[in-house]
């Protein structure tokens, strides 16, 4: 979806304030809880729909908001969605009575093992990639109101296939429950000019990881 | 926030959702096991050791897996090089998408509406506001982090560090260097 979190090229929005490493990556006890509670949620296993739940919330709210408040937003609406919570309950943050408790998904003793595995999101599929390394492709001018990973300032332009990663789970489609759907991703490179034109360096280029259905033969 | 944080967490223990010593886990981990020393233990592996460097460029998920950093938002790694004519910048455009196991989470700035916007269209305009003016005629690569690969950028080796050891050579690597908003 064109929402304001695909906001690379956007220009105005504030200055960049370097700061140093602190000794918490936390800045209050609640945003240490939010990430911890995103973390064990039972709605973690699909990461791309709690990165689109939060894609959902409001354009002007969005751009208001701190990166906590939005996992805690997008957290408490996905609960809603997958069924876990009711909107009374988190107006209330009582449980509804009558209630059977549930098992957490994630137990302490397993937190170390589990922070620590190592995922994959390849997948094998039947087909052929369409493109190989060094391979000229275009974006499409993609406008779907649903999640993408193919932001707009690179819609519609000619890069060059950097690497291939084989076939890895499809956001597009992951993200909206129709599952992994995996295809072919790609490393494309971008001359800067060719997304921001003349006044660019020619020697700049912006690379970005590119499923096939978002590219044709350039 | 406190309070609303505080309400959503009892009501999902109430309903056996999570356990809350598992978050006080996840806090532990974040806060003391990952961070950027990590990834600047890579780094300073990488600077010493060109076979690991070797391996660290084509296999960059294994080669930080045998210095044993692995985990959620490091599945696919892939290290990009500094060289004296070419510098990389790392972004995630769309979210805030950061290296966990090798540099912890993500800086405010990382995640603000002025870096994601900025660093692909004047990648140089945002390095000089971390200090560092960029001849023109160095190239600039910048990479969006659209998918789960995760970038880490392997900096220059700064100059007269050859005598240092491998444990001063890791003192010497930043965060900001390794995002590529610094050069070393």
């Amino acid at each position: 979806m064109n929402g304001v979190h695909d906001m690379g090229g956007m220009q105005g929005l504030g200055a960049i304030i370097p700061e140093p490493v602190e000794s918490s990556p936390f800045h209050d006890e609640w945003e240490a809880r939010v990430h911890a509670m995103n973390v064990a949620s039972p709605t973690r296993a699909n990461i791309d729909a709690g990165r689109h739940q939060r894609e959902l919330i409001p354009g002007p709210e969005y751009l208001a908001m701190t990166y906590y408040q939005k996992w805690f937003k997008g957290l408490s609406e996905l609960l809603v969605l997958k069924g876990f919570a009711t909107p009374e309950e988190l107006a209330s943050g009582q449980a509804a009575p009558g209630l059977k408790r549930g098992m957490p998904h994630l137990l302490a003793a397993m937190v170390e093992p589990s922070l620590m595995r190592q995922g994959s999101y390849v997948r094998e599929i039947a087909a052929k990639p369409l493109f190989a390394l060094g391979d000229l492709v275009r974006t499409l001018n993609l406008n779907p109101d649903g999640h993408t990973r193919l932001p707009r300032y690179a819609r519609g332009r000619v890069g060059v296939i950097e690497a291939t990663h084989g076939a890895h789970v499809f956001p597009d489609s992951h993200a909206h429950g129709l599952g992994e759907d995996p295809r072919y991703l790609y490393t494309v490179r971008f001359a800067a000019r060719e997304l921001w034109g003349p006044a660019a360096n020619p020697r700049d280029s912006v690379s970005l990881d590119l499923w096939e259905p978002y590219l044709e033969c350039g | 926030m406190t309070l609303r944080v505080k309400a959503l967490e009892s009501l999902l223990v109430e309903k056996g959702l999570v356990d809350p010593a598992a978050l006080d886990a996840i806090v532990d981990h974040y806060e003391h096991r990952v961070g950027p020393r990590n990834g600047a233990r890579v780094v300073a592996r990488a600077w010493v050791d060109p076979a690991y460097k070797a391996r660290l460029l084509s296999d960059a998920t294994a080669a930080i897996a045998e210095l044993g950093y692995a985990g959620g938002q490091g599945a696919h790694m892939v290290v990009v090089e500094n060289r004296p004519e070419r510098h990389n910048l790392v972004v995630c455009t769309l979210c805030s998408c950061y290296p966990w196991p090798v540099l912890g989470l993500p800086p405010v700035w990382y995640k603000s509406s002025a870096y994601r916007s900025r660093a692909v269209i004047d990648p140089r305009g945002v390095i000089a506001a971390f200090g560092t003016d960029l001849p023109e005629d160095i190239e600039v690569r910048v990479w969006d982090s659209t998918a789960e690969i995760r970038y880490l950028v392997l900096p220059e080796r700064p100059a007269g560090s050859e005598r240092l050891d491998e444990t001063a050579l890791a003192a010497l690597v930043t965060r900001d260097g390794m995002i590529g908003t610094a050069r070393l």
